[in-house]
């Protein structure tokens, strides 16, 4: 097989030869414990708070506004479970959407059981929440508003800018899940008013099992892990040092990125690559907001085929992308973030992300482009649907959508 | 997840894949909507009850795709009888196809389904033209 082509950055990211460079040292020669007064403990402290301080200037924070966690699920975690057990005397009322990954729907649904009333906003077809829902649907016992920065599947961006100035307006502390932004859109907490925001090391070029939640000053949260000291209280267990390390070069590196607009780039490749299959393929419809939208997410239903047969097609020519997101090809069922965008139920079984990244070319793009519509004819042929046997009308009844 | 060797190489070769237009019976199961559907067309030989050609068309995974493959694979070629084709069951097809994940166990029960809907097909039709 020739070079292999990969388009699954929003899942996951290879490790940057930097990042993996300062890291392999915290692995090998700096093995103290941070927490520790010797000399040992001292030198990984420090490297430990400069880290603190690269991902508190990629979203404009103070580096104690940051506490590491074990990843973005676990931020996630933190942060909605960690205000509403804290603030149970003020209210039992959450605003999220219904278009959230499953580290906050599920943290949700699982308050649910606990006693906590949540709201699940709707969106529109480009996956936009609507923002007079939210500003109805708040009341005097809301404690959390919990809206994501970007989608994982479509990439739409939300108006986070507006509803942070909404729940500041009435008080309600405000949570963001920006695993797919953070150092890839520009973010000011103060500017855009977020009590609370989640990120992620690997999808930045760091490596997995690493995040951190930025948690405004004053702000008070239940802890979700408990034991020793570390992280001021928030976050207990010796610290992922390489993990860390790792994450804090990779921020500083996106933010460099960001800087010389790298990203401009990419999403020209993104653009050239829906051009290309919007051109050359019929009955494909692209997902998400024309504009508001990730420039390195391309989300795309292929009609009268389903997306698992043609990811396995692509990864067959040596092409990664995925269908809809990693958890949704495991759960069979279709996305829930189409389904609240209101696509087709039948349609929605055909949709392929490609997620693109730093080191991907236009040859790349061009062999996808060379390869895929072969492809599409190919399972088109084997699919008894097509434009002289359509899905059927009302293909079926959804029931309660399970997220 | 991972799929067999034998899984993969039905998925891209499929065999017997295609329509009969002058069909004996048409068998057309599942739902879009769940992900899979497929539809299998059957010739049987009026006389004898052999099934002398099958072809199907699917719209699904890889799974739902070899698993529609290896039930014709089963049947063409083998001169079956309808009654012997309705003995076949998902369980022979996971079998041929060396094994289907859990989750991907419902496409072999589609590919029986279909099987047996063709042939249920070919009987109405018999029926009401005597
Ligand atoms: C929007 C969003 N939230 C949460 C997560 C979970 O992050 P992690 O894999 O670091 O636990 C992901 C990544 O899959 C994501 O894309």
């Amino acid at each position: 097989m020739s070079k292999r082509i990969y388009l699954d950055h929003s899942s996951t990211t290879y490790i940057l030869d930097e990042v993996y460079d300062e890291m392999i040292k915290y692995l090998k020669t700096f093995f103290g414990n941070p927490s520790s007064f010797h000399s040992f403990g001292r030198e990984v402290r420090k490297t430990v708070e400069e880290s603190r301080e690269r991902v508190a200037d990629v979203i404009s924070a103070e580096p104690r506004e940051i506490y590491f966690t074990g990843g973005g699920t676990e931020a996630d975690n933190t942060a909605i479970k960690g205000i509403a057990y804290a603030n149970q005397s003020k209210g039992n009322h959450i605003i999220t959407s219904k278009i959230e990954h499953h580290a906050v729907l599920h943290t949700c649904e699982y308050l649910e059981k606990k006693g906590f009333r949540i709201t699940y906003l709707p969106v529109d077809k480009y996956g936009t929440i609507d923002i007079d829902a939210l500003r109805d649907t708040i009341t005097d016992k809301t404690i959390l508003i919990s809206i994501m920065h970007v989608n994982n599947e479509v990439g739409t961006i939300q108006p986070i800018e507006e509803i942070g100035k909404i729940a500041r307006e009435h008080n309600i502390y405000f949570h963001t899940d920006a695993i797919q932004s953070f150092g890839k859109l520009p973010i000011d907490v103060n500017k855009m008013n977020i009590d609370l925001l989640s990120a992620s090391s690997h999808k930045i070029y760091g490596p997995k099992g690493s995040g951190a939640l930025y948690i405004r000053k004053g702000v008070r949260i239940e802890p979700l892990i408990h034991g020793g000291h570390h992280e001021m209280n928030k976050r207990a267990g010796t610290e992922n040092v390489p993990g860390i390390i790792g994450f804090g070069k990779a921020s500083e590196i996106a933010k460099k990125d960001m800087e010389n607009n790298a990203y401009k780039g990419i999403g020209e490749l993104r653009d050239y690559l829906q051009k290309g299959i919007t051109e050359k393929i019929a009955d494909v419809f692209v997902n998400g907001h024309p504009e508001k939208r990730i420039p390195v997410i391309l989300n795309v239903c292929f009609k009268y085929i389903e997306g698992e047969s043609i990811i396995l097609k692509l990864d067959g020519k040596g092409i990664a992308a995925s269908s809809g997101s990693a958890c949704t090809s495991g759960d069979l069922e279709p996305s829930h973030v189409l389904f609240a965008m209101g696509v087709d139920t039948a349609l929605a079984q055909g949709t392929v992300r490609f997620s693109l990244g730093k080191k991907n070319t236009k040859e790349e793009m061009d062999e996808v482009l060379s390869v895929l519509p072969g492809l599409i004819e190919n399972l088109r042929e084997m699919s008894p649907f097509s434009a002289e046997f359509e899905f059927p009308r009302e293909a079926g009844p959804r029931v309660k959508h399970k997220h | 997840m991972n799929y067999s060797e034998k899984v993969m190489e039905h998925f891209n070769n499929p065999r017997n894949m295609g329509e009969i237009p002058d069909a004996d019976g048409v068998g057309l199961v599942g739902n879009p909507v769940c992900g899979d559907m497929m539809k299998i067309f059957i010739k049987v030989n009026k006389d004898t009850e052999v099934i002398e050609d099958i072809k199907f068309k699917t719209f699904g995974c890889g799974a739902a795709i070899a698993s529609s493959s290896m039930v014709t694979e089963l049947i063409k070629d083998k001169g079956m009888t309808i009654d012997d084709a309705l003995k076949i069951t998902n369980k022979n097809v996971i079998e041929e196809l060396d094994g289907l994940p859990p989750v991907k166990k419902h496409c072999s029960v589609l590919a029986e389904e279909g099987l047996q809907s063709a042939i249920e097909d070919y009987k109405k039709k018999k029926q009401k033209n005597g």
